[in-house]
């Protein structure tokens, strides 16, 4: 009976199973064991090389300059997008006139495809004749080149991320106010408490499931979308708007160095499982309300 | 009953004889994929000749393949070839052949060069573009969308600031004297128009390999393992490129973004524009004021570089495929369709016999700018080449975009990137 039980058990879990060590764990452990390789080109085979690979990468100035800008791409995303998808998510919870069209407004940059929103800010960004620099030269400012600055680069493809993900956020945070009951606030309201007392003793605290979810969310895309980069700047100029995703593309599909791209995709995991472990383990203490 | 019986046997007659009519005794099907990086209508010019094409032979069925831009084509490409399905044939950069054999992905034309008239054809090519397009005695690619920059000047903005529309700079110095004239600024000193525009975004080593060569200096030897970053000649080359913004201020400053340049020309933003020939119709169709065109400014001697994409031969096909593939290419770039080419985007027909023909005669009468990117070809040289070239030149590309924003000075930047490039050619010496 048992061990029925447990081949039933085993064979409801194979489809999922297969799919994830598929998709997932066999990539995974064939990306590490290929980082200990060298690549192979048309004449040279792929040798053994030990840890040649990971040598390179810590002597690899590149490697170290797209992973200082993805820590700053991270700082400058995350608690932006989601500061404003609660403010949104607060303004957008009350009644008014036009709420749904507010609502959807607010969402909409998160239907469009990465690649399309990044073409229209390249028009917004270009220098001249870009809308940036139209509403500028309205104010009498000269010619701005922010894609072409080594200085603004990465800040303008924060600003389109945030844009880009600000409105996402938003619907959980929506989810999570109206999951609040009203009595609440209404009995705090009795006791004197002022808007943003509410706010910080009540409604925050209790979104906190939530802020924890959006927050791992928030962490994995600033890894994970470097789509737009393709399109505003291709890491330029001399990778002050590359991330580490887009090194990893550019290493293993332009370069086909696929030996180096696997070294540092390898550590791109370790970092975003170290991530992972420390959102969880340190966060998830303080996360319910008692 | 019967009636039906008749019925059913009528139609399976029909479709016996519907699959036989589809199915000839020789079918040949192959996969030819293709970057577009001009505006304008390059991608349905393909489509077309390649329909042209299959009317002509009705046992062949090619299926052409838009593959983005150069850099997305040669990612399909190597993706797919590695995966066991390349294509039997691609246009893609002529720069990316060392690439290319190094991946043991192409092969040489040679083996399917066999009469008197064949070989007559692979030597009738001009030699500039030739260059890209042989190594160790072979030849891998057959120039198909070739091009070289030239520089496109507004007639009225040289009118309106007392210059005379019709001479272009000659040389580096005119450029900036005409430059100065023609950077206008309104009353608060913000630029309302620059005098010159060469974009360096994305692949900036192409533009600035015209100042390298006017000023004498050739980047890469012929067997693509050597780099000459860090010659002195280079260093000028840049710092003059550096210069037109910093000191000169007649360039917008910072990284110009190549794929704005001929919106920013039409725009008025920019009185003169480094880019490819094969923008040439865009502009024509789309500059609103009387625009010319030269070769770019000389310094120590006139000079470009060749650039744009070849036909490559991809092994893993059958031989007949092959065949087919190789009597396809010999056909699109036959005079004829190459000027239809020519016509509809600016690339500059790589066959003397196409300028030859009446077609491009009369297109030329009546536009003669078609005939300054050939003309240049004399003072042109190869691309630069190397194996590994997509990371060389990203290498290269890194250090002029540090140059460009003032990160590094013009020969820490350059011997930086030669150290680099040493360290990966070193294994193909």
């Amino acid at each position: 009976m048992l061990t029925r039980q447990w081949v039933h058990g085993w064979l409801l879990l194979m489809p999922a199973l297969t799919f994830i060590f598929l998709f997932t764990h066999i990539p995974a452990v064939v990306t590490v064991w290929n980082s200990f390789f060298s690549t192979a080109r048309g004449r040279r085979p792929s040798v053994f090389v030990g840890l040649d690979n990971y040598e390179r990468l810590i002597n690899d100035p590149v490697f170290w300059k797209v992973l200082s800008n993805n820590l700053w791409f991270a700082l400058g995303t995350i608690p932006t997008s989601i500061a404003l998808a609660i403010a949104m998510a607060l303004f957008v919870n009350r009644q008014f006139l036009g709420r749904s069209l507010v609502r959807m407004a607010y969402f909409t940059p998160t239907v469009l495809p990465l690649i399309a929103v990044a073409n229209i800010w390249l028009f917004f960004y270009t220098p001249g004749f870009g809308l940036v620099d139209q509403i500028l030269g309205a104010f009498d400012h000269g010619q701005t080149n922010l894609l072409g600055n080594p200085d603004t680069a990465l800040a303008a493809i924060v600003v389109v991320s945030v844009w880009k993900e600000a409105g996402f956020f938003m619907i959980f945070y929506l989810a999570a106010l109206q999951a609040i009951p009203p009595q609440l606030a209404e009995a705090a309201r009795i006791e004197g408490a002022g808007g943003w007392t509410i706010f910080r003793r009540i409604t925050f605290p209790l979104m906190m499931p939530t802020t924890l979810f959006v927050s791992i969310n928030a962490v994995i895309n600033s890894f994970r979308l470097v789509d737009h980069i393709f399109i505003l700047t291709a890491g330029g100029p001399d990778n002050a708007s590359s991330l580490l995703l887009y090194y990893i593309y550019e290493t293993s599909f332009r370069f086909w160095d696929t030996a180096y791209g696997a070294t540092l995709t390898v550590a791109m995991l370790a970092l975003l499982c170290l991530l992972a472990i420390g959102q969880f383990f340190l966060f998830d203490r303080r996360v319910h309300y008692k | 009953m019967t009636m039906l019986a008749n019925l059913l046997k009528g139609a399976a007659a029909a479709a016996a004889l519907a699959i036989s009519a589809a199915a000839p005794a020789r079918a040949v099907d192959l996969q030819f994929y293709f970057p577009v990086a001009v505006g304008g209508g390059a991608a349905e010019t393909i489509q077309a000749l390649t329909d042209e094409y299959m009317q002509l032979n009705p046992d062949v069925k090619i299926d052409a393949v838009y593959a983005g831009s150069y850099q997305d084509t040669i990612t399909k490409v190597i993706t797919a070839a590695r995966g066991g399905n390349a294509p039997q044939l691609s246009v893609a950069l002529s720069v990316d052949m060392f690439t290319l054999i190094d991946e043991g992905l192409i092969l040489p034309f040679d083996d399917f060069i066999k009469t008197e008239e064949d070989k007559a054809w692979l030597n009738s090519f001009y030699p500039a573009f030739m260059e890209n397009s042989q190594t160790g005695g072979k030849t891998y690619g057959i120039p198909f969308q070739r091009s070289t920059p030239v520089l496109y000047w507004n007639k009225a903005a040289f009118a309106a600031a007392g210059l005379d529309p019709e001479t272009p700079p000659a040389t580096w110095d005119e450029m900036v004297e005409m430059g100065k004239t023609l950077t206008r600024r309104d009353a608060n000193g913000n630029v309302t128009q620059w005098g010159v525009r060469i974009p360096t975004s994305g692949f900036p080593y192409w533009l600035f390999q015209g100042l390298t060569t006017q000023n004498d200096a050739i980047l890469a030897n012929a067997d693509g393992n050597e780099t000459n970053f860090d010659d002195p000649r280079v260093v000028e080359a840049l710092q003059y490129l550096v210069d037109l913004s910093t000191r000169h201020e007649i360039m917008e400053p910072g990284i110009v973004e190549w794929g704005a340049t001929p919106k920013a020309f039409f725009e008025g933003q920019a009185a003169m524009m480094w880019t490819t020939t094969g923008n040439l119709t865009n502009v024509r169709a789309n500059a609103p004021f009387d625009f010319g065109v030269a070769m770019l400014p000389a310094n120590k001697r006139r000079g470009a570089p060749t650039g744009g994409g070849n036909f490559y031969l991809f092994d893993g096909s059958s031989e007949e495929q092959l065949a087919e593939a190789v009597d396809f290419i010999k056909w699109i770039t036959g005079p004829e369709q190459s000027a239809k080419w020519t016509m509809a985007t600016g690339y500059v027909a790589p066959r003397p016999a196409t300028w030859d023909t009446e077609t491009m005669k009369a297109y030329a009468a009546d536009f003669p700018y078609v005939l300054v990117a050939r003309d240049q070809l004399d003072h042109a040289v190869a691309e630069l080449s190397t194996y590994q070239n997509q990371r060389i030149t990203q290498i290269f590309n890194d250090a002029l975009a540090a140059a460009i924003t003032g990160q590094k000075d013009a020969a820490t930047a350059l011997a930086e990137a030669q150290a680099q490039a040493d360290a990966i050619l070193a294994a193909y010496r």
